[in-house]
């Protein structure tokens, strides 16, 4: 008798605690005193560069609990994952990265996620320190939902200066003059142009700067507002070219990702990539490359003028009990200090138009005078121009057409998906 | 391994019952009630956590949530539907189907092959039979990286190769043989995929080794005496005696493999990700992008049913059959 209860009795006790074990688990007072700043920066650079931004803030706001929640994993796909089902759970991260367009506002402003900033950008007088097209990038009907804290290039064709040097070439303006030098290349047995598409959105990335370099900047932006449709002659001219391009590529860039690629270039075996600016950090602080000396740059075939923002920005989620906190932090990461602490270890430019240029690097320097200057075009590889269902099917339909090439086949495949478009 | 996991549990019961008897009514009663309580939180866990979630999932993949806004209004049958008109999906089946087929002949050819030899009575048994299970021990993920590298056309084997004028394209190599057409895919054997089939197999020859080892040790040397005495050669006491008793070691490995094979992720996503034209693409890797990066999560979870259902399809007539071999 005796036996048995004590041994219920602990049953009980056991499935008890366990219970409590959870409660206590899911109760968040503690949690939502700290600044908890969700991304997924934690490779080399970038990391320097928030824990960077971090050390300013703590500096300021001592009393400040932050936490740094960066969850690892190339171009954030990780980390998205981990917070779509954060958002859906109504348990959001204090702030959170989330690149500028679509991705901002067709995901979590559309599902009625985010607060509007715009008393912070008044406040700060931010309206007029941010380009303009940047802060339509980040607003959705008057309203705008993040702040900007790093500008990416997309639109960037790197080339090794030894190999163009000693064949007497020039770096590439138009895609006639790529298709000369490729040519030219392709005669002396050098691989023309290095592509690393076992992640597929690289071939996407080489897409879109085809069509930007074969539409213009206006019509590339009218695709993804519907205004052009895929079927249009002009966007099959684009299709052609790319596929005309991809003759030139290495044989196995199926089995590389975008830094094979890049080393490629950089050993001298293939002699142009087109890849965003973050290769740039790739050739100096791994491989140990010189600006300049070692590899060149231009902007992609056709595209001088328009600059492919690929920009992290962040946001003040709704229902966020350390509202006034996050802004502080908001401020930091919009204000010269914070942007200008930050991106020189990233290998980014700042997304303001007055930061100090002379922290900057060569390239950065000369990328930061373009981007005043520039029209800015959203990029689609990377979720600013379109929402990511659109860019999960574009991604398929570029996978498939790099083996098939069926032109006819990959415009349908194109129009199909643009329904994904009008949500 | 059946009847290893029945006899203990089937004695226990015979325990209970024995001392259950022994004790009076009241006993019987509390040995019961403990019983439930104690199995209890596992049945509640399981039928949240499993069933619930199975449940769920299928409720979903009939739904409309195809954006981060969860939309859960009866859709029918549509996700299946698009699924199956989809060219990446269709490719998928494919792949998935030679991808097993292949991986668990190789696994089960190889695998008893290797046993019968450690049979032998070899000299340095263990260390053989170490060296075949060690792969067991790695992560799908470490085979994937490692073999990515091994079987890069630029890299790898193929320097070795490039020596005897063979350059294999492995994974990278878009062909299919013989390349039907059949739907929107070209329908055969994805010549990327046998790879990935090396690897696997790489990895996982080791476990039928280790099961075909131990069902040779488990046949009495009396009953191949018997053979020989009737005048078998060696061959004919393997053909005729041996190979039919290890059947149901056979069936076991084919379970196992079958459930790996047909879920398998963490492999294809390390090493070759869905490969172009998605000659190595499988339904888990669809699914976890098209959930978790397109956000199509209607469509992720009717993958995943099907996924459950294609398991199940091997899963349940075992299951089955074992029932009833033990109330027999």
């Amino acid at each position: 008798m005796n036996r048995k209860w004590s041994v219920i009795l602990s049953f009980l006790l056991v499935f008890s605690s366990a219970l409590i074990g959870c409660n206590s688990s899911s109760g968040q007072d503690a949690k939502e005193t700290k600044l908890e700043i969700f991304s997924w920066w934690t490779g080399a650079g970038e990391e320097a560069g928030l824990n960077a931004l971090l050390d300013l803030f703590k500096k300021k706001y001592p009393d400040i609990e932050v936490e740094n929640a960066a969850v690892a994993g190339g171009a954030g796909t990780n980390a998205k994952a981990v917070l779509a089902s954060r958002m859906q759970g109504n348990d959001p991260p204090s702030t959170f990265q989330v690149h500028g367009g679509a991705e901002l506002n067709d995901s979590w402003v559309a599902a009625g996620k985010m607060e509007p900033l715009n008393d912070l950008y008044e406040k700060e007088g931010w309206n007029d320190k941010f380009p303009k097209e940047l802060i339509e990038l980040v607003s959705k009907d008057g309203k705008i939902y993040s702040v900007p804290v790093n500008i990416h290039r997309g639109n960037v064709l790197w080339y090794n200066k030894k190999i163009f040097d000693q064949n007497g070439l020039q770096p590439p303006k138009t895609f006639e003059e790529f298709f000369k030098v490729a040519e030219a290349l392709k005669a002396k047995g050098i691989t023309p142009l290095a592509l690393g598409d076992k992640e597929p959105w690289t071939a996407t990335h080489l897409f879109e700067t085809v069509l930007l370099g074969s539409l213009g900047p206006e019509d590339y932006k009218k695709l993804w507002t519907g205004e052009l449709a895929f079927d249009d002659p002009k966007v099959k001219g684009a299709v052609e070219t790319l596929k005309k391009m991809l003759s030139y590529a290495n044989k196995d860039h199926s089995s590389r990702n975008w830094q094979d690629a890049s080393q490629l270039v950089a050993k001298g075996e293939a002699a142009m990539n087109v890849m965003g600016d973050w290769a740039k950090g790739y050739f100096t602080n791994d491989l140990k490359l010189k600006v300049n000396q070692d590899f060149g740059w231009v902007p992609t075939p056709g595209t001088e003028g328009s600059f492919m923002v690929i920009t992290d920005t962040f946001g003040l989620p709704k229902g966020v009990k350390n509202a006034e906190d996050v802004k502080k932090f908001l401020s930091l990461l919009g204000s010269v200090e914070g942007q200008d602490a930050f991106n020189p270890l990233k290998g980014s430019i700042p997304a303001r138009t007055d930061a100090d240029s002379s922290k900057y690097d060569e390239y950065g320097k000369q990328t930061m005078q373009e981007f005043k200057e520039a029209k800015l075009t959203p990029s689609l590889a990377h979720g600013s121009a379109a929402p990511e269902g659109f860019v999960t099917k574009v991604n398929q339909a570029v996978n498939i057409f790099v083996t098939q090439q069926n032109v006819d086949q990959f415009i349908d495949s194109l129009k199909a998906a643009s329904s994904e478009l009008k949500k | 391994m059946n009847n290893g996991i029945t006899t203990p549990s089937a004695q226990q019961l015979n325990d209970g019952k024995a001392v259950a008897a022994t004790n009076k009514k009241r006993g019987i009663t509390t040995d019961r009630l403990l019983s439930v309580l104690f199995i209890l939180p596992s049945i509640i866990l399981i039928a949240i956590f499993v069933y619930g979630f199975i449940g769920w999932t299928g409720y979903v993949s009939l739904s409309n949530w195809n954006s981060l806004v969860p939309d859960l209004s009866f859709a029918g049958l549509k996700n299946y539907v698009f699924l199956f008109q989809d060219f990446r999906f269709q490719a998928d089946l494919r792949n998935t189907l030679f991808f097993t087929l292949l991986f668990i002949a190789i696994v089960l050819i190889l695998g008893l092959l290797i046993a019968v030899l450690l049979d032998q009575h070899i000299r340095a048994e263990s260390l053989f039979r170490n060296i075949f299970f060690f792969p067991m021990a790695l992560s799908f993920v470490v085979t994937g990286v490692v073999w990515q590298w091994l079987f890069n056309p630029s890299t790898g084997v193929n320097l070795f190769l490039k020596k005897f004028g063979l350059e294999p394209m492995w994974y990278t190599s878009v062909t299919v043989i013989p390349g039907v057409e059949w739907g929107k895919i070209q329908f055969g054997i994805p010549v990327a995929i046998l790879a990935v089939v090396i690897a696997a197999v790489w990895q996982m020859t080791g476990f039928s080794v280790a099961m075909y080892l131990a069902g040779l040790r488990g046949i009495s040397d009396e009953l191949r005496e018997a053979a020989r005495i009737d005048g078998a050669s060696e061959f004919q006491v393997y053909t005729k005696i041996i190979f039919p008793l290890l059947m149901p070691v056979t069936v076991s490995v084919i379970i196992i493999m079958a459930h790996i094979s047909l879920k398998i992720f963490d492999l294809i996503y390390a090493m070759t990700g869905p490969g172009a034209n998605f000659v190595t693409d499988v339904p888990g890797v669809y699914m976890f992008e098209t959930t978790f990066r397109g956000n199509y999560y209607a469509n992720g979870a009717a993958i995943a049913i099907i996924m459950l259902l294609s398991v199940a399809i091997f899963i349940v007539p075992y299951l089955i059959s074992s029932r009833k071999r033990e109330a027999s």
